[in-house]
C-alpha cells in the first residue's frame, strides 16, 4: 500500500516536472520571437540613427543568445560538469580572437588609407 | 519538493537531461553529452573566426554589390521563424523522449523539425539564387567571399542535421528506442539548438547589420 503511495507520489512529481519544462519551452519560444521581431522591425522602418541601431541590434541577439541557452539548451548556474564554465571561456576567447581581429584590421585599414576606413 | 527532486534541480549535462525515469541511461548520456558539448564550443570559435573575416571584409565590395543590393530582408525574417519554431518542435521531441509518451510523438515532432529545417533551407538556396542573379556570386569581391564562406557554412551544418536526423528517424524504425538511438536524439538536439544560436548572430550581423 505504501509503495503504490511512493508510486502515485512520483508520478506526480513527473507532471510536474513535465509542466515545469513544457512553460521554459513555451517561455523560450516567446521571448526569443519578441526578441527577434523587434529589431527586424525597427531595421525595416528605420526608427533611429545607424550607430544607435547596431548597438540595439547586438544587445537584443546577446539577450536572445541567452535565452536560448536558458530556456533550449537547459544550462543553468548549477551544472554538474563544467558546461557552463566551457561556454565562458569559449565566449573569452571569441571576444578576444575577434574583436582582436577586428580591431587590428580596422586599424590596419586606416593607416593604409583603405576605402572604406573610418 | 522531496530531497530527490531538488537534488534534480542540478543538471547534470547539457540539454534536456533524462532524468532517474531511464535508469542506467541517465549515466551513460552524461559523458556522453559532456564530449559532444566540447565539441560545440569548437565549432562556434570556428563560426567565430569566419564572423571575423566576414566584419573585416565588409568594404572589400571592390565596386560591386553590395549588402543593400543583395539581402531580402522579408526572406531571412521568414528564414528565422522557420529555424526558431524547428528549435521548439525539437524542444517538444526532447520532452516525448524523456516522458515515455510513445513512438508515434516523438517521431512526430521529429518529421514536423526535418520539414521545418528543409524548409529553411529552401529559402536561404532561393536567396543565394536570387544573389547570383544580381551578380553577387563568391569571385566577385573579397566582401562576397567572406559572405559565402560564412553564411553557407552555417547551412552546410544545418543539411548535416537534417541527414543526421533522417538517419535517427531510420534507427528509431530499426533498433526503437534504445540507448544508442536515445543518445542520437539528445545529441542533435543539443546541435539543432546551437545552430539556431549561431542563426541569431547571423542575422543580427550579417543581415540586419548589413541592412542598417
Amino acid at each position: 500500500m505504501s509503495g503504490q503511495a511512493h508510486n502515485t507520489d512520483s508520478q506526480a512529481e513527473t507532471g510536474q516536472q513535465e509542466r515545469k519544462e513544457l512553460r521554459a519551452y513555451g517561455w523560450g519560444i516567446g521571448l526569443a520571437l519578441l526578441l527577434t521581431v523587434v529589431p527586424f522591425g525597427l531595421v525595416q522602418w528605420m526608427a533611429m540613427p545607424r550607430f544607435t541601431l547596431l548597438i540595439v541590434i547586438g544587445a537584443f541577439a546577446l539577450v536572445q543568445m541567452l535565452v536560448h541557452f536558458r530556456c533550449f539548451l537547459h544550462i543553468g548556474l548549477r551544472q554538474k560538469r563544467e558546461d557552463l564554465q566551457l561556454i565562458l571561456f569559449s565566449a573569452l576567447l571569441l571576444t578576444i580572437m575577434v574583436a582582436g581581429t577586428i580591431w587590428i584590421m580596422a586599424s590596419l585599414a586606416t593607416r593604409m588609407a583603405m576605402p572604406g576606413s573610418p | 519538493m522531496s530531497p530527490q527532486a531538488a537534488m534534480y534541480q542540478v543538471n547534470k549535462y547539457p540539454g534536456l537531461n533524462l532524468g532517474p525515469g531511464h535508469g542506467q541511461d541517465e549515466e551513460a548520456a552524461a559523458t556522453v553529452m559532456f564530449g559532444f558539448w566540447v565539441f560545440l564550443m569548437s565549432d562556434a570559435i570556428l563560426f567565430g573566426m569566419v564572423f571575423a573575416t566576414y566584419v573585416t571584409s565588409l568594404h572589400g565590395t571592390a565596386g560591386g554589390p553590395g549588402p543593400h543590393d543583395l539581402y531580402d530582408i522579408k526572406s531571412i525574417f521568414i528564414e528565422t521563424m522557420l529555424l526558431l519554431a524547428s528549435s521548439f518542435t525539437f524542444g517538444m521531441a526532447s520532452l516525448a523522449l524523456k516522458y515515455k509518451h510513445g513512438r508515434i510523438r516523438l517521431v512526430s515532432w521529429m518529421v514536423v523539425t526535418l520539414v521545418l529545417g528543409i524548409g529553411f533551407l529552401g529559402f536561404e538556396l532561393h536567396d543565394f539564387s536570387s544573389m547570383f542573379a544580381h551578380g553577387g556570386v563568391p569571385s566577385r569581391s573579397g566582401f562576397l567571399s567572406a559572405f559565402f564562406d560564412l553564411v553557407p557554412l552555417h547551412g552546410l551544418h544545418v543539411t548535416a542535421g537534417c541527414i543526421w536526423l533522417i538517419c535517427l528517424l531510420g534507427q528509431i524504425g530499426r533498433y526503437g528506442l534504445d540507448l544508442k538511438t536515445k543518445l542520437g536524439i539528445m545529441r542533435l538536439a543539443l546541435f539543432w539548438h546551437f545552430l539556431d544560436i549561431v542563426w541569431i548572430a547571423i542575422f543580427s550581423v550579417v543581415y540586419l547589420g548589413g541592412l542598417t
